[in-house]
């Protein structure tokens, strides 16, 4: 079997194209849903054939690396990163390729050149090729969604909250990784210098599992705080955080409470400051005012 | 009030205030100003009988290993002469670096800014003389605005 010239599809592309755009359509249709218009898919599918037909033609080999097949990938990487966006599966998303298979095979099947093997191969080991092409863009908008997502969260989730002259809180939620902790620091020592603060109070109550590198981590942190001069609480360790810690023998060698109030109170105590009653508190809803 | 200057032009000065000494790291510390720096405090602890060193490296943008060492060795030869020494106004990026540096400087004490650090060497030289009938009358160089 040796496979024919890629111009065989240029040639079925260009005798056939209506037949095969609307057969085409006809296979999408059936798993067609709502996330993209009928108009919009026949604009997509009209175009690929047409840069399809364009670039077999002039194409020597059924290699991408050809450049007849620049505006080919130019289109599906297109196609690919609306339907990555579109929340469409990576299969579904194949599927829109590889259906293409069965109106070509159908057209080679019929015209019986005598090279039906050779010729089956060529279109298939370009459409795999395309297909791959198109998993790849796929791939790449999707991790790229996800880096975004990333970089978001570890942004909004390190705030560093004034709580008083002086006392910083630093609550912490989700898991600490290195780079995290990297955020989570130079956050907290700028946070240090601007507000003069002598005392930070890490909170890890929305930390989910404290093993010996996120203590590490936080040791890291609280060394550092300690080097410009301010000191550290630890609060907000969890029952079975602490039992799990110990049974690790993760060591915190830290100033640590087990809430964020308790540390609060530690942090006025430490400043000579104190919390006084001032009269009994009224409880239940309050009257209108006048 | 008028520096004590010593040495050439490649040693950083150390200023007598009251019973502390005052060091403020202007240029680039390299290796050898380090060592100077520690030779000559040992020495002025002792001619001085200072009780506190405060170190001000808020002008300092980058340590390695080496300065962060010398930082470690002077306090702990300060303490050995009896004066405790104070570093001040470290920057964040300095912080992080000596703390992956794994030098977390376990017996020097820190503040966020020169005030602060002279507040806790008075603190220190007032308990001092609480405690100690010969220091009273020493301490010539008082505080000029106390503490908050």
């Amino acid at each position: 079997m040796t496979p024919s010239s890629p111009a065989l599809i240029g040639d079925i592309l260009s005798r056939h194209s209506d037949e095969i755009l609307s057969e085409w359509l006809a296979l999408l249709r059936n798993r067609s849903d709502h996330r993209i218009s009928a108009r919009a898919l026949e604009a997509q599918c009209a175009g690929l054939l047409q840069r399809l037909s364009e670039a077999t033609s002039r194409a020597s080999t059924t290699s991408l690396e050809d450049e007849a097949f620049g505006p080919v990938l130019d289109m599906i990487a297109d196609v690919s990163r609306s339907r990555a966006a579109q929340g469409f599966s990576p299969s579904e998303t194949a599927a829109f390729l590889f259906s293409l298979k069965e109106p070509l095979f159908a057209r080679i099947a019929a015209t019986d050149s005598g090279r039906f093997a050779g010729d089956i191969w060529t279109v298939g080991s370009l459409l795999d090729a395309v297909g791959l092409h198109m998993m790849d863009t796929f791939q790449r908008e999707r991790e790229d969604v996800i880096l975004r997502q990333q970089s978001e969260i570890s942004e909004l989730s390190t705030p560093v909250v004034k709580l008083w002259q002086g006392v910083l809180a630093l609550p912490l939620i989700g898991t600490l990784d290195s780079s995290r902790t990297q955020v989570v620091m130079e956050n907290l020592l700028d946070s240090i210098v601007r507000y003069e603060a002598d005392i930070a109070i890490i909170d890890i109550t929305g930390v989910p599992t404290v093993d010996t590198l996120v203590a590490q981590h936080l040791l890291k942190t609280v060394a550092a705080a300690r080097l410009m001069g301010a000191d550290c609480i630890i609060s907000g360790i969890r029952p079975q955080i602490a039992q799990t810690m110990v049974h690790l023998g993760v060591e915190l060698n830290v100033v640590s409470k087990a809430t964020l109030a308790d540390a609060f109170a530690l942090a006025l105590r430490r400043l000579g400051r104190a919390v006084v009653t001032t009269r009994q508190p009224v409880l239940g809803a309050a009257p209108h005012a006048g | 009030m008028p520096g004590e200057h010593r040495g050439g032009m490649d040693r950083i000065a150390i200023l007598k205030l009251g019973q502390a000494l005052l060091v403020t790291i202007q240029v680039d510390m390299h290796d050898r100003l380090a060592l100077a720096l520690e030779e000559d405090l040992t020495t002025r602890i002792v001619d001085t009988s200072a009780k506190g060193v405060l170190i001000d490296i808020s002008a300092l943008e980058i340590v390695d290993s080496f300065i962060g060492r010398t930082l470690g060795s002077i306090a702990t030869v300060a303490r050995m002469l009896d004066a405790e020494t104070v570093v001040v106004g470290m920057r964040p990026a300095v912080a992080i670096t000596l703390v992956e540096l794994g030098l977390s400087l376990p017996g020097v004490r820190t503040a966020l800014n020169a005030e602060r650090g002279m507040a806790m060497i008075q603190a220190r030289v007032a308990a001092d003389i609480a405690g100690n009938p010969f220091g009273e009358g020493m301490m010539d160089g008082a505080d000029p605005d106390g503490t908050e």
